[in-house]
């Protein structure tokens, strides 16, 4: 905070004057305000104090809303978070035809299995077996995704939140109220080591017995 | 106690590729007579409307979640009885308490193996 040099002086109404004319239009009328409850009289130290700390609140304001605007923050919105939903939904799509046709493929050998000897039938069987289990990857791929998914949009509320608070037209503000969560036991898949295991949920079943 | 394995067997998933695996390796086990629903709502529907002697079903699915429809199962005086495996990526505790306090008949979390689906169908069916 720097010193205010209107303390104590009949300069504070100029100085404030000066400020008005360094500040956008809308705090033009907190200035104003502040002006005509002085009415023109000399500021204390206490108000000299207090006027030092909303011009460092003004600028600060000021630089915080040039620095949004050097850095593009609407593209956040309009391009980086969409674009990165699409790529994530097209990985869905791709991994659920790439499923689609292997299951496929694995229905063609069963079909065969009836023309193979006993031992190799039983080979063949426990291959493809091995197969569907390892295809619910994507089952589980899909759940993370639309997890990653409601992150980028629980972000985008906030950027479009924090660029209608602080942007220059003030146009792009939306209310920071989340939507209705997800209910409360529609986690998704945990992390490999927060999962329980099968063993787990079965001792745990277990106890209710 | 042998297992009727003409029955019908209602699985119950929003992702297609795993109504598909879970059809498959049903079928390995001879359970052939399997039919589908992609969530809650359509699985009750069928559920009042046909014979089913088993419900595998995943949790995670809109607008009528696998719990909600066990629930609406356990509340039905015809379906009660069904016997009902949740086979989900859900895994917190509270989530298999909350099912067992549904009447859930057994509990599988994904990814799970072939072994680990009969198994728990055995056990689920032996004690219908």
């Amino acid at each position: 905070m720097h010193e205010h040099p209107a303390a104590g002086t009949s300069e504070a109404p100029g100085r404030l004057g000066a400020l008005v004319l360094d500040i956008p239009q809308h705090d033009i009328a907190v200035a104003e305000r502040v002006r005509a409850i002085l009415g023109g009289r000399s500021l204390s130290v206490a108000e000299a104090a207090l006027l030092t700390e909303i011009e460092d609140l003004a600028a600060t304001v000021a630089s915080t809303r040039a620095e949004i605007v050097a850095m593009g923050a609407d593209d956040i919105n309009a391009s980086h978070i969409p674009s990165a939903t699409d790529e994530l939904d097209a990985i869905v799509t791709h991994t659920a035809t790439a499923t689609d046709s292997i299951l496929e493929s694995c229905e063609q050998l069963e079909a065969m299995m009836g023309r193979l000897g006993r031992e190799d039938a039983q080979t063949l069987q426990d291959a493809v077996t091995r197969i569907y289990e390892a295809c619910s990857f994507q089952d589980i791929t899909g759940q993370r995704i639309t997890k990653i998914v409601a992150a980028l949009q629980a972000i985008e509320r906030k950027v479009a939140h924090m660029i209608g608070l602080f942007s220059p037209s003030g146009a792009n503000g939306r209310t920071s109220r989340e939507p209705a969560g997800p209910a409360s036991l529609l986690n998704g898949p945990q992390l490999p080591d927060a999962a329980m295991g099968q063993s787990d949920i079965d001792a745990l079943l277990a106890s209710f017995d | 106690m042998a297992i009727d394995k003409s029955m019908n067997v209602l699985i119950v998933d929003d992702y297609k590729t795993m109504l598909r695996i879970i059809r498959n390796l049903l079928k390995q086990i001879e359970f052939n007579n399997v039919d589908e629903a992609s969530d809650g709502a359509e699985a009750l529907s069928k559920l009042r409307t046909g014979n089913y002697g088993l419900v595998i079903s995943d949790w995670n699915m809109a607008p009528m979640t696998g719990l909600e429809l066990l629930q609406e199962v356990r509340q039905d005086n015809r379906l009660r009885a069904t016997p009902f495996i949740m086979i989900t990526a859900e895994s917190k505790t509270e989530n298999v308490v909350a099912a067992k306090q549904a009447g859930v008949s057994n509990y599988i979390v994904k990814p799970f193996n072939a072994e680990t689906l009969r198994e728990k169908i055995e056990k689920v069916l032996a004690h219908a």
